[in-house]
């Protein structure tokens, strides 16, 4: 069932600008060349009937009910496969038309049940409608013949039509008594999803709709991304929600909360309640699209496990206290107060979250500046991409990707490096796989075969399945064949970038120790593969770069991503549609708390704190003295606590026990603090660690907005009211006004006001403006009234683009006899980041623990079976995991995810980071694997301190008075 | 903080700008990026093990260091 509010045109726009008048009913009307029959007329407000055609889906020519009479053409013309043509003349029902329609309908109608009243499409069911408008009165073929609606005949012998309905899924479930097999479901899971794992059985009155062959949605490759769903006319296929509690009443469009694809959404509401989510087709990042985490993974808003009221103790080992709102920001500012008469101004320090709103990203870190008095601030982007905002910074001169989302659809070459899309942006590699199959060439640099190496309609061109920690050495072997081969586009290069920093870096990369040849011993890819990927990048025409944590994750991810900077601008490919460098964030809003000012050495705008004119451009905004130094980064706040010389932290909405390397040494930072605040929705594995809990609000509690990868800040709207009362901005504003430090916003409207006023690039953006526009790409300001699709497009940021040399360094992790295997780390489609959201829904069926990914040769030489426990051993610790035996990894390598805290997949990796930012070294791990029988010591320690941290939970006491 | 840890960074930031051929911008490189992202109780930590010892840093990060202005001292808050 499509969205409450959708308006369906019937068939998708046309791109063309020349235009076409025709005229339907006797109205004129213009539309783009290409535009089909039904599409002009739906533009004008006549509603052609139809089953099979959807605006969604490519037009398909089935269902025979939007039959049209065009002046001059034999017959009744399908008006969804028809395009316009000038002086055409259309006739969309009269006497004909009207009975042909009937006819059809009664023939849908004779096989379909008759159980509209307690039907979950009632009312939306567009068989129903169709029924309606086509004036159905009776069915002459009766109900009784062959039919696919009853388990038996009427003889009561089994019906060999018949199938029962499926409910594997756990969020939406399959009846083929309501099919119409209008192949709407199998033309989404091609089209729009990309995963082909539906197709139509059979034929004639035997064609069904199968998963995969045969079998059911959940043993089939569907990854549950419900676009299939949606799709669908009738109620064949309906998410349990619907079933179980009803349609919506209305309908409030946000944003999603999960990966930094940002698609917007529609959230249908009865009351407080969410019936369902349903992608936006207006939304300008997803276009009507989402994955399973966003439509359908939404309960943990309203799990049991919710911490509805603020909580405090004096020691960790102690009960929880739950106390009022009042009480507990009182004792917050007193414990912050306290801490810094004893240990100094910058001995606290806050972390804003990556999945909480600009409005609230800025306010924390504005908490840090003003009323903490330094700037130890920190966002969890800086285990992620804190290299992007650097390397991309330096070079280019904005901290920021450089295209639309959109823009994939102009690009010739596609280059993937270090990111998993499909899994890890699913909405998106939907789109570049649109593209793909269109035949745009595509090159993957990644050490395992990743989705998209290999998938339906789609191989790689060339797949560079490089040694984990090898990515500086690959991209400047990359550079090496442009420049040697003489594939630089000198003309962009002299017009557009830094000539001497050119110079420079060419004799750089053009040195023999840079060549394929000569790397590939180190990265483990035939130079000839890399010649061929160097030659298509810099030939193919149109060439885009996408990446992701795989670049970024290293002690040379900076670097990796200077470099990538350098490929795009010595082949031009920068400041146009179809090209660019397009980091792949990993959080719903890890590009906007960047934005905001979430970095300790950055104000909003990323304008360092030492400088004067910013610096004192927000001294008088908010009327007091900056900083003008550099605070501790979330690394340097663990080995300052460690240290003695930092005690207190307020966390807003992020689980750095779980997420940050070295999980032993972050719980003792944590252990070493006097005062640990945790705002959250749940107990998180930093929460156990915590002195003081605040119940935080989910994406559906609040008010503000999000920015996602392509710079697009887009709304975010309350649509029930906060479970504990309070928006996380209002949190942050009590515990400042209790500093001393008065804030007074009585809405996030008013704190965007402010960000627009103190930040260049957020000059143009109000809510009023997102209400108008959707959303708006950032830089918007005076020139750029409407937003920034493509950056750089007459000139770099900085003024020229700069090259900087990027000398390969290997990492201090390194194998040797006692480490022989890399260990390396990523998620999966299912679940998100730390799990505390999607572990806490049905997603669970899908991913129910982190596995270790192991090549059979390496399995085979530890006598490990596909199943076992393995142990696997670090530097840093050991942990156990179930394995599975893969070829997906290379031998040497081994792969997990860290979706479950007991996995304890951070209690291997190092502290070691990344030169320029300290990003950790996630991807990178020297490990030793191993047979074993029980989990691990650190296992079964964590398991003890959370059962018993669940415990102190459970006691707490209910507020008194 | 841990010296060892401060002194693995540091000299990682060198070697990131070794690859620079004017040794003098090198140096440079190196004085600027701690400069502008190290908070000053690791600078002033970094600069202590520097008069002590300095012995496990690259000479080309020495030399850095040595050009590092002191923090201004903490305005009251």
């Amino acid at each position: 069932m499509q969205s409450i509010t959708d308006r369906d045109l019937g068939t998708p726009p046309s791109a063309a600008t020349e235009k076409v008048t025709l005229q339907i009913d006797g109205f004129t009307v213009t539309v783009p060349q290409g535009t089909t029959v039904m599409r002009a007329a739906a533009t004008i407000g006549i509603g052609v009937p139809k089953l099979c055609a959807t605006d969604m889906l490519e037009a398909f020519g089935s269902c025979r009910l939007c039959l049209v009479e065009i002046e001059g053409m034999r017959g009744y013309p399908a008006s969804c496969t028809t395009p316009v043509a000038e002086g055409m003349k259309v006739t969309t029902q009269n006497q004909k038309l009207g009975d042909l329609r009937r006819g059809v309908m009664e023939l849908y109608i004779s096989d379909h049940p008759l159980d509209c009243f307690t039907c979950p499409a009632n009312g939306h069911c567009e068989l129903q409608d169709m029924a309606g408008v086509v004036g159905l009165r009776e069915v002459r073929y009766g109900y009784d013949g062959a039919n696919h609606v009853h388990a038996e005949t009427r003889d009561g012998a089994a019906n060999p039509m018949f199938a029962a309905k499926d409910e594997t899924n756990p969020y939406f479930t399959f009846d083929p008594a309501s099919c119409i097999v209008c192949s709407r479901c199998v033309r989404a899971c091609d089209e729009v999803q990309g995963t082909f794992a539906l197709t139509i059985q059979g034929r004639g009155f035997e064609s069904k709709v199968s998963p995969s062959q045969n079998q059911s949605f959940m043993e089939s490759e569907c990854v549950s991304c419900g676009a299939c769903v949606q799709s669908c006319p009738t109620a064949a296929l309906s998410e349990k929600s619907l079933i179980e509690m009803g349609q919506a009443d209305h309908s409030i469009i946000t944003t999603c909360a999960y990966c930094g694809v940002g698609c917007s959404f529609k959230a249908e509401m009865k009351g407080a309640q969410v019936m369902r989510m349903v992608p936006n087709k207006d939304g300008h990042a997803n276009h009507g699209h989402s994955c399973v985490k966003g439509r359908f993974a939404f309960g943990y808003a309203t799990h049991p496990d919710r911490i509805t009221k603020p909580m405090i103790r004096a020691r960790i080992s102690d009960p929880w206290r739950e106390v009022s709102w009042e009480e507990a920001i009182a004792h917050v500012a007193g414990e912050i107060k306290r801490i810094q008469a004893t240990y100094g101004a910058g001995s606290v320090g806050g972390i804003t979250s990556s999945r909480c709103t600009n409005e609230e990203t800025y306010l924390v870190q504005k908490l840090v500046r003003a009323a903490f008095g330094n700037n130890n601030v920190d966002t969890c982007a800086r285990v992620c991409h804190s290299p992007t905002g650097y390397g991309l910074k330096q070079t280019l001169g904005e901290s920021a990707g450089t295209q639309t989302f959109d823009s994939v659809e102009k690009a010739d070459v596609v280059m993937v490096i270090g990111a998993n899309p499909t899994d890890g942006h699913p909405v998106f590699a939907s789109r570049m796989k649109q593209r793909l199959r269109e035949g745009t060439k595509l090159i993957v640099a990644d050490p395992r075969t990743i989705e998209l190496v290999r998938a339906p309609h789609i191989a790689a061109d060339y797949h560079l399945k490089l040694k984990p920690g090898t990515n500086v050495a690959l991209i400047t072997a990359l550079a090496h064949v442009i420049v040697t081969e003489g594939l630089c586009r000198e003309d962009f290069v002299e017009a557009r970038c830094d000539v001497n920093s050119y110079r420079k870096w060419k004799a750089f990369v053009a040195e023999q120790r840079h060549s394929p040849e000569a790397t590939e011993a180190v990265t483990g890819v035939p130079a000839e593969l890399v010649r061929g990927a160097a030659r298509l990048y810099a030939t193919g025409g149109n060439a885009a770069i996408y990446y992701g944590l795989g670049v970024t994750e290293h002690s040379q991810g900076s670097t990796a991503v200077i470099g990538i900077a350098n490929l795009a601008m010595c082949t031009g490919n920068v400041g146009r549609e179809g090209v660019g460098v397009n980091p792949l964030r990993g959080q719903n809003n890890v590009q906007g708390s960047c934005d905001m000012g979430s970095f300790p050495h950055e104000f909003p705008g990323y304008r360092h704190v030492a400088d004067q004119a910013t610096r004192a451009l927000f001294e008088r905004a908010w009327g007091v003295t900056l900083e003008s130094e550099p605070g501790l980064r979330i690394p340097n706040m663990f080995e300052a606590a460690l240290d003695g010389s930092f005690k207190g932290l307020y966390v807003q909405g992020e689980d750095i026990a779980q997420s940050d390397p070295d999980t032993q040494h972050v719980t003792a930072a944590l252990e070493a603090m006097e005062c640990v605040v945790v705002q959250e929705l749940f107990l998180s594995e930093t929460a156990k660690f915590a002195h003081v809990f605040l119940p935080g609000s989910s994406f559906l509690e609040k008010n503000g907005t999000f920015t996602n990868s392509e710079r697009r800040v887009s709304p975010v709207r309350r649509v029930m009211p906060p479970l504990a009362g309070k928006e996380d901005w209002e949190v942050t504003v009590m515990l400042s006004n209790a500093l001393g430090y008065r804030m007074d916003y009585t809405h996030p409207s008013q704190i965007m006001d402010e960000i627009a006023a103190l930040t260049p690039t957020f000059k143009g953006v109000s809510f009023a403006k997102l209400e108008d526009l959707g959303s708006v790409q950032w830089p918007c300001n005076d020139s750029h009234p409407q937003g920034t699709p493509t950056m750089h497009v007459e000139e770099f940021v900085r003024g020229k683009g700069r090259f900087l040399l990027t000398e390969y360094v290997q990492s201090h992790e390194r194998t040797n006899s006692r480490f022989p295997l890399i260990l390396t780390t990523g998620r999966i489609l299912s679940q998100y980041n730390v799990g505390a959201q999607t572990r806490r829904t049905s997603n669970s069926m899908w991913h129910p623990e982190d596995r270790l990914e192991i090549h059979p040769h390496d399995a085979e030489v530890r006598g490990i079976l596909d199943g076992d426990w393995a142990g696997i051993e670090s530097r840093a610790g050991e942990t156990v995991l179930r394995a599975t035996l893969t070829e997906r990894v290379q031998p040497g390598v081994v792969y997990t995810t860290f979706h479950f805290p007991e996995s304890g997949a951070n209690v291997i990796t190092t502290d070691n980071s990344d030169w320029a930012t300290n990003c950790p070294e996630y991807k990178v791990t020297a490990v030793q694997v191993t047979r074993v029988s029980q989990p691990s010591e650190w296992q079964q320690r964590h398991r003890e301190f959370s059962d018993r941290q669940m415990h102190l939970l459970e006691q707490r006491n209910a507020v008194s008075g | 903080m841990h010296i060892e840890r401060l002194v693995k960074m540091a000299n990682d930031i060198g070697d990131f700008f070794k690859a620079e051929p004017n040794r003098e911008d090198a140096v440079r490189g190196i004085t600027h990026h701690i400069q502008r992202f190290w908070d000053p109780r690791m600078r002033e930590q970094i600069l202590e093990y520097l008069r002590q010892d300095g012995s496990d840093l690259d000479e080309v990060v020495r030399e850095a260091l040595r050009l590092l202005t002191a923090p201004e001292p903490r305005s009251a808050v």
